[in-house]
């Protein structure tokens, strides 16, 4: 069991609202994942390259990372810190930061690049990590959180979801992965790097490793339909989406509930009671293997 | 709290817990209760034994209604995973959708679901009917044993696999039948049988409209050889 909320929001002046009502939302799914969380905020940025970087000791030495960066990639680097977590702002490419971080500093997990998304994660319980990471103040277009039960992999901050390891683009997971090791060597030598033993990782690694190849996020959907097995329920985020996505069986449970002002989706309808507007909602569960997604560009229109 | 509740009163989730909710409910022989602010919360009206009726105002979580016995429940809303699962006796009635698992292996009483229901609705059926205002989902009535379930609209994949003696009775397309699921004919029992569960759920449908399918007996466990 986990708990997985996402709200993406249609009416462009809620965005000051959405870390609260996100933080709300994930509140609701405490009980069912109280090992970890995690949550990602579509933030916006100021078009540089963006990367959440995780101390997996606690005790790595920030400003020694940002120097080595700095004259690995010949670019300047803005740091800012927050408790574990770090936030690098460059204008290098954000691919060749992730890749030289992986490569060069095995105490640094990076918890997501891109130019809108930040992701942020602890282990315990999940109202405390919204209020370390303080979720409730940050504004938005969307946001995905999680609280995780752990089945597939150890306790860890950096096994906690989301996963990101594509630019822009994360996913929340409920269920487990059957052929995610067979899955990880095939896109490895793709070239795709991953950071973790975790299931999860490797659904987000092949959504990004399909939509790096040209895919949209729908047609990336499609694929995962073919090619991973096992049970899932995943919320996805993309620099402009969000997107649902249900196994054939759908034994993990979902709702989707649709204002003119939101959309909301999660693993119980109690997560989205206490958002504004919810007794005018649409209300219904997404379908077996069906794919729901929106995006800003398509106005917040179904697909 | 439950000191303070009378019967024929309104029950506020918000206000006080579920627990205290279901202890009043169940400390009653008879009256009408309402529960207002119901926010989804799980196990509303649960193990329920006595004759008393309950209007859930909005949403309900999991198994509500679940193990019911003699009370009616209305959910004015959705409901979600397994509500009225296990009944024994007595109504549950839900106005909107409900989730999976809906009547699992609900032993006797009435089931109405005014919309649609998801997967695997009445799995495990054994004994109670259950009428279906719109569609059901995929693997619904998967090894029913005993009991009827009626849907007004559309069935999903694989439509009792594995049946024993339910019976079903679908008035839309049918995506795909399971294992050992066939349809039948419809006699003059069956339309009878028909007639008076869309009348006691309140639901008007032509009966010549619905099909009726059941189980071939064709599986392992259905020959006489194979008994222990």
């Amino acid at each position: 069991m986990c708990g997985i909320v996402g709200l993406f929001l249609k009416n462009k002046a809620l965005a000051p609202e959405l870390g609260r009502l996100t933080a709300l939302m994930l509140h609701e799914m405490c009980d069912r994942g109280p090992d970890s969380a995690g949550f990602a905020v579509y933030g916006g940025g100021d078009g540089r390259a963006k990367l959440v970087l995780l101390s997996k000791t606690g005790a790595t030495d920030w400003q020694v990372l940002k120097d080595n960066l700095t004259a690995a990639l010949s670019a300047e680097m803005d740091l800012e810190t927050l408790h574990d977590h770090a936030i690098i702002r460059t204008d290098a490419d954000g691919r060749a930061v992730r890749g030289w971080i992986i490569g060069n500093a095995p105490d640094v997990t990076v918890l997501s690049l891109g130019k809108n998304i930040e992701v942020y994660k602890g282990i315990g319980d999940p109202d405390r990590v919204a209020e370390d990471f303080g979720l409730t103040q940050r504004s938005g277009t969307h946001a995905i959180a999680h609280t995780r039960m752990a089945t597939e992999s150890a306790i860890t901050t950096a096994g906690s979801h989301p996963f990101s390891t594509g630019a822009d683009t994360c996913l929340v997971h409920n269920g487990s992965l059957s052929n995610h090791n067979n899955l990880r060597e095939t896109l490895v030598s793709h070239g795709e790097q991953f950071q973790t033993e975790n299931d999860s990782e490797v659904a987000a690694a092949y959504l990004a490793w399909r939509m790096s190849e040209g895919d949209t996020l729908n047609q990336a959907l499609e694929a995962a339909l073919r090619d991973l097995d096992g049970f899932y329920t995943f919320a996805i985020g993309t620099g402009d989406g969000f997107a649902v996505l249900r196994d054939p069986i759908a034994c993990k449970p979902a709702v989707i509930a649709e204002t003119d002002d939101w959309v909301a989706m999660a693993s119980e309808f109690r997560a989205i009671a206490p958002l504004p507007g919810v007794e005018n909602a649409k209300i219904y569960e997404p379908e077996p293997a069906k794919i729901y997604s929106w995006s800003h560009a398509g106005e917040g229109k179904a697909a | 709290m439950s000191d303070t509740i009378l019967r024929n009163t309104a029950l506020d989730v918000a206000a006080s817990s579920v627990r205290e909710v279901n202890r009043a409910l169940k400390s009653a022989a008879e009256g009408a209760f309402e529960v207002m602010n119901p926010g989804g919360a799980h196990a509303l009206a649960c193990g329920l034994y006595a004759p008393v009726s309950v209007t859930i105002k909005g949403h309900a979580g999991y198994y509500c209604a679940g193990m019911n016995k003699e009370a009616s429940v209305t959910v004015e809303g959705n409901a979600s995973t397994g509500v009225a699962e296990n009944m024994m006796s007595g109504t549950v009635r839900v106005t909107g959708n409900v989730s999976q698992s809906a009547g699992a292996t609900a032993h006797g009483g009435l089931l109405v679901i005014e919309g649609d229901a998801s997967a695997r609705c009445g799995i495990s059926l054994k004994g109670a009917e259950i009428v279906v205002g719109g569609s059901v989902g995929h693997m619904s009535a998967f090894m029913a044993q005993a009991g009827a379930m009626v849907v007004c609209g559309d069935a999903g994949e694989a439509l009792g696999d594995s049946i024993y003696e339910a019976r079903l009775y679908v008035r839309g397309s049918v995506a795909s039948l399971g294992a050992d699921c066939i349809e039948k004919e419809m006699r003059a029992e069956h339309r009878t049988q028909l007639a008076d569960l869309l009348s006691r759920a309140g639901m008007t449908a032509d009966i010549s409209d619905f099909k009726r399918y059941g189980s071939a007996r064709q599986l392992y466990n259905f020959k006489i050889d194979n008994a222990y």
